[in-house]
């Protein structure tokens, strides 16, 4: 089977294009959309499963699967606009690469996402993974303007536009971003840049966890950080919990958030030295590497304690990260699937969606990206599935198996 | 039309509540764009959640298609139905069921007016950020149908960013709901695909929006130029030195002038080129170093005067002309085709240029004003939609301007959605196989296309896109069982 996959995808691609993963399964590696959707189409006619790969820094390459996708092949800055403040990068463009092309010209993508930083900026859109700066410049799906997708049965839909503003048609790009691949493959994103900001200014408090969510929600309204993230000790590598701000802007604007925040609040605030914040903020977000399940927690502000406790509670050890302004929280760490279903259950009961953004294969499976849905929802969402996928091509486990 | 169902809607809402009459239906025949008209079969105005679901239930056992409206207010025909469906009407249903100030949210009727909201949330501190220039009279549910923008969506972001959670009915009757109260998707995004569906997906029933704490301080420049190119690469440098203002709005001279000769005159030069409105928030003393490097740009980019606003009065007298430039152009002609385009920022001089052309070539009166700081464009044409052969002109020449914007690398419409009025454009943006993916969305909604049928997608351009499952076994509702009309 495998041979005849390979011959096949050689025959599509050109010998150049086809490898073998370490299973020995085909791998195809394609340079174009157009190459890609010719892989999906061809998996369509015969039935093969197929398993997408970035650069492998984020989700496992384990999904059951007759053949690999990766999107290494598709890695250009296709077209950088500085005037517009747009730009468009295929999938497989690492986000570090991203941002050395667009730091040239004075710009920046306003997404500082968890893991590696040469991760692939189809995963980063695939599984709307936003890090801290969400609460300054939104989610994932804030930054996309458009996107080409190939669909299970290899056809290019071309979501969306280049523009920053565009109600054309419906917005199928938000379908994509945060679908993890179950509702096609993204193959090329057009992104909203900023202007890269004059100053850039991190600090950090340390505390009580009540002390720190105390002064978080007394400093809200008053400050207007681009990031306030609540670090657990573990995930700081600290004896305290952390509270860490960034602000950016203008250096007069950032110089007058920084005295609001030092002078509101109570907490003792120290100025991470410049030439150290990149680092800091890197070590935080690769923290989410560091256990083999990584879940986030759609938690409003005022449900964060509650829901941390849930947590320790439920999953013991682990890392943890949340917005302390906004609510939203990421844990990493080890724990069994059943441990893992009762936090949803009960994060669902109080209406907090919780959403597996990176574990193994068996996890994936028997709990699911998203696990069971509301209402009527789930029939929606297969309805959805079917169209962009019809033949079941793409192996991704957005419910899950024994809900 | 049948007096059954007349009778069955009548049983839900009450009679006074359903219209059939000419008269009565005429109201209902077209939205803020006069160019199309279409008198719907029945009217149906639910007063709450409860009669409107019974509604739609009601519609689907009966395989009726029906139109969703808000204040009709809408600028692209969407909110028009066919002679053989019934509108439903949401204006009655405007109730704000909670403030949550603690969590920045409030929760709503579909029907509640724009500013309404914003009203009841200020002495909380708090207020609703999207601003259609409509939003006396425009409902939450309608802007989400239509993901309105608005002058300040520069910085804050259009509706969609302030939708956190929806109630829905779909076609079926059946109640779904999507998000989450911290706007947190619950599964794929469905608030986002919801949103700017216009309609077509379903009716909200309750809407969750995000509320944003009211800037502390304010400050509006408005400066003007000898030259649009002058003022646009004012509009540029700013984006560029990295602010973002709260609003960032251009007005070119045929504009200004229109708005000097009404009765909304607010002082400002008619012998400008271009005049640029800039507002900047936030913190007071950073709105206050914002506001010096805003008016230092403007000055170096050729600005003959820049005045400046702080009290609320004075802010309000520059904005007045902004904010009332659609109305002041009804004095130029009893119609007013407003129309809605989006270019790449950098693109904004040429297709002024480009849009001059057009309309000398068709001898129109365009005026423009737009939101410069992201590219969208309403080059408004003032005409009487009486004179047949002028309203053909103005037809083309909309043509020619959306063809010039997708030339350029923009969208057919930015804000006002696509409805009837540029469903034909939609072919130059979208391919044939992303038109039938859209296509297949809208069935995965509404097997049946029942939902505000005939609007957005043309049908005749779509790849053939295979239907989803349950979209097989039923017909489409081409033939309803129960005769209307």
């Amino acid at each position: 089977m495998n041979d005849a996959i390979a011959m096949r995808l050689r025959a599509l691609l050109g010998p150049h294009a086809v490898e073998r993963d370490p299973d020995g399964l085909p791998r195809a590696v394609p340079d174009s959309p157009d190459a890609m959707a010719a892989i999906c189409g061809a998996a369509h006619a015969e039935g093969w499963k197929i398993r997408v790969e970035g650069r492998t820094t984020w989700l496992p390459a384990d999904a059951p699967a007759d053949l690999a996708l990766s999107t290494r092949g598709l890695e250009a800055v296709t077209s950088v606009s500085p005037a517009d403040l747009v730009a468009s990068a295929q999938a497989g463009a690492s986000l570090d690469l991203v941002r050395r092309r667009l730091a040239e010209q004075g710009m920046w993508l306003a997404l500082d996402p968890p893991g590696r930083p040469e991760r692939s900026l189809g995963s980063i859109a695939a599984t709307a993974t936003a890090g801290p700066l969400r609460l300054g410049f939104g989610p994932v799906r804030d930054h996309v303007l458009g996107a080409t997708i190939v669909t299970g049965d290899g056809r290019l839909v071309h979501a969306g536009g280049r523009v920053v503003k565009n109600v054309a048609g419906y917005d199928l790009t938000k379908l994509h971003v945060g679908g993890f691949g179950g509702f096609g493959i993204i193959a090329e994103l057009h992104l909203r840049l900023r202007a890269l900001p004059r100053a850039d200014v991190t600090l950090v408090a340390h505390g009580s966890r009540d002390a720190l969510t105390g002064a978080a929600r007394d400093l809200s309204g008053t400050v207007n950080p681009a990031a306030l993230e609540l670090l657990s000790p573990a995930l700081a590598a600290e004896p305290d919990w952390v509270l860490a701000g960034r602000f950016l802007g203008t250096e007069a604007g950032v110089q007058s958030e920084v005295q609001r925040l030092v002078h509101g609040g109570g907490l003792q605030w120290q100025q991470v030295p410049a030439d150290r914040a990149a680092a800091f903020w890197g070590l935080a977000a690769r923290a989410a590497l560091g256990g083999p399940v990584t879940l986030r927690l759609g938690v409003l502000a005022d449900g964060l304690d509650e829901t941390i406790d849930l947590i320790e509670r439920e999953l013991t050890e682990g890392l943890l990260s949340a917005g302390a302004v906004n609510g939203m929280l990421r844990w990493t760490g080890d724990a069994a699937v059943e441990r893992l279903r009762a936090v949803r259950r009960t994060a669902a009961a109080r209406e907090i969606p919780m959403t597996i953004e990176r574990a193994p294969w068996a996890v994936r499976h028997a709990l699911g990206h998203f696990g069971a849905y509301r209402e009527g929802v789930g029939q929606l969402v297969g309805r959805l599935r079917e169209s962009f996928d019809p033949g079941g091509c793409l192996s991704v486990a957005l419910e899950g198996a024994m809900e | 039309m049948n007096a059954a169902l007349r009778e069955a809607l009548s049983g839900i809402v009450g009679p006074r509540w359903v219209r059939h009459r000419a008269a009565e239906l005429a109201t209902y025949a077209m939205d803020g764009l006069p160019t199309h008209e279409s008198a719907p079969a029945v009217v149906v105005l639910p007063a709450s959640r409860d009669e409107l679901i019974a509604v739609v239930r009601l519609l689907h056992r009966e395989s009726l298609p029906f139109v969703a409206r808000g204040a009709g207010t809408g600028l692209s025909g969407g909110a028009l139905a066919a002679p053989n469906a019934v509108l439903i009407a949401l204006t009655r249903m405007k109730h704000i069921l909670r403030i949550d100030a603690a969590r920045r949210r409030a929760v709503v009727e579909p029907g509640v007016v724009n500013t309404r909201l914003s009203e009841a949330t200020v002495p909380f501190g708090l207020h609703y950020v999207p601003d259609p220039s409509s939003q006396s009279a425009c409902t939450i549910g309608g802007n989400v149908a239509e993901n309105a923008g608005g002058p300040h969506c520069l910085k804050y972001g259009v509706t969609t960013n302030h939708v956190a959670e929806l109630e829905v009915v779909l076609a079926d009757g059946q109640v779904v709901r999507l998000g989450s109260p911290h706007g947190e998707p619950w599964g794929p995004d469905l608030v986002g695909l919801f949103v700017g569906s216009e309609g077509m997906f379903g009716v909200a029933t309750e809407i969750t929006v995000r509320l944003e704490p009211l800037p502390q301080a304010v400050r509006t420049l408005l400066a003007d130029f000898t030259t649009v190119r002058a003022a646009s690469e004012a509009v540029s440098a700013i984006i560029g030195a990295g602010i973002v203002p709260a609003a960032l709005e251009m007005m070119d001279q045929a504009c200004v002038a229109a708005v000097e000769r009404s009765i909304y005159a607010a002082g400002y030069p008619t012998d400008a080129a271009a005049v640029l409105l800039v507002e900047v928030d936030g913190a007071a003393d950073a709105v206050a170093a914002e506001f010096e490097l805003v008016d230092g740009i403007l000055r170096s980019h050729g600005a003959r005067s820049v005045q400046t606003a702080v009290a609320p009065a004075d802010r309000a007298r520059l904005w007045q002309g902004r904010k009332k430039a659609f109305g002041a152009m009804g004095r130029i002609a009893p119609d007013l085709a407003v129309q809605d385009a989006v270019v790449p920022r950098s693109a904004l001089p040429d297709i002024l240029d480009r849009i001059g052309e057009i309309r000398d070539a068709h001898r129109l009166t365009i005026s423009n004003v737009f939101h410069a700081g992201d590219g969208n464009l309403h080059p408004n044409i003032s005409f009487d939609r009486r004179d047949v052969a002028l309203a053909e002109r103005v037809r083309q020449a909309s043509r020619e301007i959306m063809e010039a914007c997708v030339a350029a690398g923009g969208s057919i419409t930015g804000e006002h959605g696509v409805g009837n009025d540029k469903i034909g454009y939609m072919p130059l943006i979208f391919d044939a196989e992303t038109l039938g993916a859209m296509q297949a969305v809208r069935r995965a909604f509404d097997p049946e296309e029942r939902a505000n049928p005939g609007k957005v997608v043309p049908v005749h351009a779509c790849r053939e896109w295979h239907a989803a499952p349950a979209a097989r076994p039923r017909p489409p509702a081409a033939r309803p069982r129960m005769a209307v009309g």
